[in-house]
């Protein structure tokens, strides 16, 4: 029998014989792994990746600046001379040193306005307004593909799935089962039934029985807790899982998870406290993925996102209120790191955006296409036009 | 057996078809839905003096403090051991520091199960299910997050003391309301708000002490959310001179961490800023003095009247009356309301001056909402409780049901944000979230087994909704169990 990834190899060298010109380009590894994590309530920026050698940054942070490398455990882990690390990010820190993870900072999407709902949706959309009746960009990116003959699974680690990944191309969802199981006589009837009265939820229970069969061939039956929507703490688990699918050799290729918990309006603390916990969180998570990921790390890249940064200025109950940019992280065996990508705008007040926020100097479409086109070859019409329409003007970044 | 509008009355207005409803209601459905109204408008209970949720709030001050003051004993205790000793000594730690930290957790847990459970039976039971969703609505439009402590001890009593008696008055009022319960203000962050050139902020820069500063969270998503919606034209400064009015709303009583402030900011507001405790206060000494505007209109120095007046303006806002009346339609008639509905109830709305009842009856009288049997997906806690409305049943032990709903997402009061629990289909509808729906389904039908006669009781809760294949499949089924599963799978139970 031919597996489908020696039918996917195959059909990739049959279009490098085809003869038309925009298919020359689309060599992409077909093992390549991607995984997006979402990370919902707007991340503080310039606390998880401090630039503490700005001459203004201990001033205007206050009681939540970080002291600077090398003072104790409390401090900054050093990237370059500007920037650095939130203590807590101790792994991430570890594959920046191995050149596995790129920093970016002073991002955003298009978003200006500060609602959570609506900077998720423009983030998750690729659109520059909050529009949400086009689905979301991966799913976008993930038809384009399949029509090039190049059809990649996808799933997402949640119990619905989120906007970015929804649309006309079919993904899964899976989230961990604490309910005992359905006899498969039961089963079989109301499947059945839906396929006789509800083509829609007869398509939603046969995806969901594909995904489920394969998290059990993984071993995952019953053991991990916890839904995507909490805090960093429940992000190893779903990071788990979603390694676990992504190693298998029929499993999917890309991955969403999303961990809420991120707005942090008081009480944020600094190399301590409650964005600490979470950070330390969202750092073991990712490292887990690595671990689980095992021999195919070294074709994986992992993208962190959020919607939007927050102020720069402590506000009234020692947190931060909603911002405009703010930082991701791009990391995986795939990656070409080791450094800080950032085009940066200074926190000097006449620097900032409307006198509060960080300003944005790169849209994160161009990250979201640099490495659509860099890992799955997307053709760069295709993710002006049909990824992400209207952003012909957004110029993908380059050797991602 | 239901007529069609009756099914639509019981299942997607009410919470879930009874047996018996077919008598109850097939005879006139609309009129069944506007009875219910007009009596819960005739006959809002008067809310109890003090509320409850005052005494709650009382008791976690008293609690946080035995924690801290236990912690605080432990830390010293640790560090007078020599560190040689540490390890033998641990055994004779005061036995009191574990229990104060454990009381206070559990204080919070055994507050929250009881007002869950209790959430849950009136929802069962109700004769008055229009009224109860109106109730589940409002409390979700205004929606706060056990997820925060201490909220968790009183995210019940804020739906009964600030949501109930209001579903059937006033906009205006349950607006009001809700900021001005001690959960919304916890929730979001307004007990310290604190205004720059506050007499408070004075007294505290002079001594050199820090000072605090406001907080916009409130202001932006009584914006956002429970008046005028994201896309209501209001901008930044808008957001940032509403929080300035809004400093100083806040929770009365001498404050501990529990309630609020920290004793040095206590020490800058008193004497004679107490206010009741565990209840609204407005905290003059807080208040942003001056004059502020909003939407382009002044509202003059005037105390905590400023932060009434500005709620008067948001609630008769056109954009107001269009995202209540989006919400509303979406909520009762499709994910996708049709827009001339939405005009309707948006019109009859601002016609009526904020008045919810007339706004209930447009919804009830259109036609547009009496076309879709099945237009909407239900929502975990839609499943939960018209599962033990069919089965006309209480269970003794929400275990099950809080288990499945932490589950699929929907751990009652925790819906993760201000903005509440979604309201649409492609939230809840994912497939692995279909095999659990189903593994619920199938679970109550074997833990019911052949107790009850299956055909009949889809005939009395679907009516003529249901499919002559899902009776057909019911009826077939290998056992009493197995058939209730397969009524309780069907799409015409999934959906409403």
């Amino acid at each position: 029998m031919v597996d489908r990834r020696t039918l996917l190899k195959a059909s990739a060298q049959l279009t490098l014989l085809a003869p038309f010109a925009h298919i020359a380009h689309a060599v992409a590894n077909p093992d390549a792994r991607f995984v997006l994590v979402i990370l919902r309530g707007g991340l503080d920026g310039l606390a998880a990746v401090p630039p503490y050698g700005e001459p203004q940054y201990r001033n205007l942070r206050g009681s939540l600046a970080l002291d600077s490398p090398g003072n104790g455990g409390g401090a900054v882990l050093k990237l370059d001379g500007l920037f650095g690390l939130h203590p807590a990010l101790t792994n991430l820190h570890a594959m920046y040193g191995a050149g596995e993870l790129s920093v970016l900072h002073a991002v955003a999407t298009p978003y200006r306005e500060r609602s959570h709902f609506d900077g998720q949706k423009v983030l998750e959309a690729g659109l520059d307004s909050p529009a949400t009746s086009a689905g979301g960009w991966l799913n976008r990116a993930l038809a384009e593909l399949a029509k090039t003959g190049d059809a990649r699974d996808a799933i997402a680690l949640a119990e619905s799935v989120p906007l970015v990944l929804r649309g006309d191309f079919a993904v899964d969802a899976w989230a961990p089962s604490r309910l005992p199981g359905t006899d498969d006589d039961t089963l079989a009837r109301v499947r059945a039934l839906y396929e006789t009265t509800d083509p829609k939820l007869a398509r939603r229970l046969s995806d969901a029985l594909a995904a489920r069969e394969l998290a059990g061939d993984a071993g995952l039956g019953g053991r991990i807790g916890g839904g995507g929507r909490g805090g960093g703490a429940q992000l190893a688990p779903l990071a788990t899982a979603a390694a676990r699918f992504l190693a298998s050799a029929d499993g999917p290729r890309i991955a969403v998870i999303d961990v809420g918990g991120w707005d942090t309006h008081a009480n944020q603390g600094a190399g301590q406290g409650a964005l600490a916990l979470r950070l330390r969180g969202l750092d073991s998570g990712l490292q887990t993925l690595k671990t689980e990921l095992g021999p195919v790390w070294g074709d994986t890249s992992m993208l962190v996102v959020t919607e939007f940064g927050r102020t720069v200025a402590v506000n009234g109950t020692r947190g931060t209120d909603h911002g405009t940019a703010g930082c991701a992280f791009l990391a995986g065996g795939a990656v070409n790191g080791g450094r800080v990508i950032a085009d940066w705008p200074g926190l000097a007040s006449r620097d900032l955006h409307e006198g509060r926020d960080l300003r944005a100097t790169t849209d994160l479409r161009a990250v979201f296409k640099g490495v659509l086109a860099e890992r799955f070859r997307l053709a760069e019409s295709a993710l002006g036009r049909a990824v992400f329409p209207g952003s012909e003007a957004v110029q993908a970044l380059t050797s991602l | 057996m239901l007529t069609e509008r009756a099914a639509i009355a019981a299942n997607r207005f009410g919470l879930g078809a009874r047996p018996g409803d077919a008598e109850r209601i097939s005879g006139d459905p609309a009129g069944w839905l506007a009875d219910q109204i007009e009596a819960a408008a005739g006959g809002a209970p008067e809310p109890k003096r003090p509320p409850e949720s005052a005494a709650v709030l009382q008791e976690i001050r008293d609690l946080r403090l035995a924690r801290a003051v236990a912690a605080q004993a432990r830390t010293r205790f640790r560090s007078d051991q020599p560190p040689a000793e540490t390890a033998s000594a641990s055994a004779e730690e005061p036995q009191i520091d574990a229990e104060a930290i454990r009381d206070y957790a559990a204080f919070i847990r055994e507050r929250y199960v009881a007002q869950v459970a209790e959430r849950h039976r009136r929802a069962i039971t109700t004769e008055a299910p229009f009224v109860e969703r109106l109730v589940h609505f409002w409390s979700n439009h205004f929606a706060v997050s056990a997820d925060k402590q201490p909220i968790g001890a009183i995210a019940g009593l804020y739906e009964e003391e600030a949501i109930r008696p209001r579903v059937t008055g006033n906009f205006l009022d349950l607006l009001t309301a809700a900021e001005r319960h001690p959960a919304m203000i916890l929730y979001l962050d307004n007990q310290a708000s604190m205004g720059a050139s506050s007499t408070a902020a004075r007294t505290l820069r002079r001594n050199r002490d820090v000072a605090l500063g406001q907080n916009e969270n409130l202001a932006r998503e009584i914006l956002e959310l429970h008046t005028l919606g994201v896309a209501g034209g209001y901008t930044q400064t808008d957001v940032t001179e509403f929080a300035k009015v809004l400093t100083g709303w806040s929770i009365g009583g001498q404050l501990g961490q529990g309630a609020a402030l920290s004793p040095r900011l206590a020490r800058a507001l008193a004497p004679g800023n107490g206010g009741d405790p565990g209840e609204f206060h407005f905290r003059a000494a807080m208040h942003e003095p001056g004059d502020k505007t909003i939407l382009g209109k002044r509202y003059t120095e005037r105390g905590i009247d400023e932060g009434e007046a500005v709620l008067e303006d948001l609630a008769l806002h056109p954009a107001t009356a269009k995202h209540l009346a989006t919400k509303l339609a979406r909520h009762l008639v499709a994910d996708e309301p049709p827009a001339a509905l939405v005009e309707r109830l948006a019109a009859t709305y601002l016609d009526n001056g904020g008045e919810l009842v007339p706004v209930y009856r447009t919804l009830v009288e259109s036609p547009e909402s009496w076309r879709e049997p099945l237009a909407k997906y239900k929502t975990p806690q839609d499943l939960v409780i018209s599962t033990y409305r069919a089965l006309d049943e209480t269970p003794e032990s929400l275990e099950r049901a809080t288990g499945f709903l932490t589950q699929l997402g929907q751990r009652p009061y925790t819906p993760g944000s201000p903005a509440g629990w979604p309201d649409t289909a492609a939230h809840w509808d994912s497939g692995d979230a279909l095999l659990k729906r189903i593994e619920w389904a199938a679970a109550i039908g074997r833990a019911a087994g052949n107790r009850i006669d299956p055909v009949p009781l889809a005939e009395a809760i679907l009516g003529a909704v249901a499919d002559e294949h899902t009776i057909a499949s019911i009826a077939r089924a290998e056992s009493g169990g197995q058939a209730l599963g397969l009524l309780l799978a069907a799409p015409e139970f999934q959906r409403r």
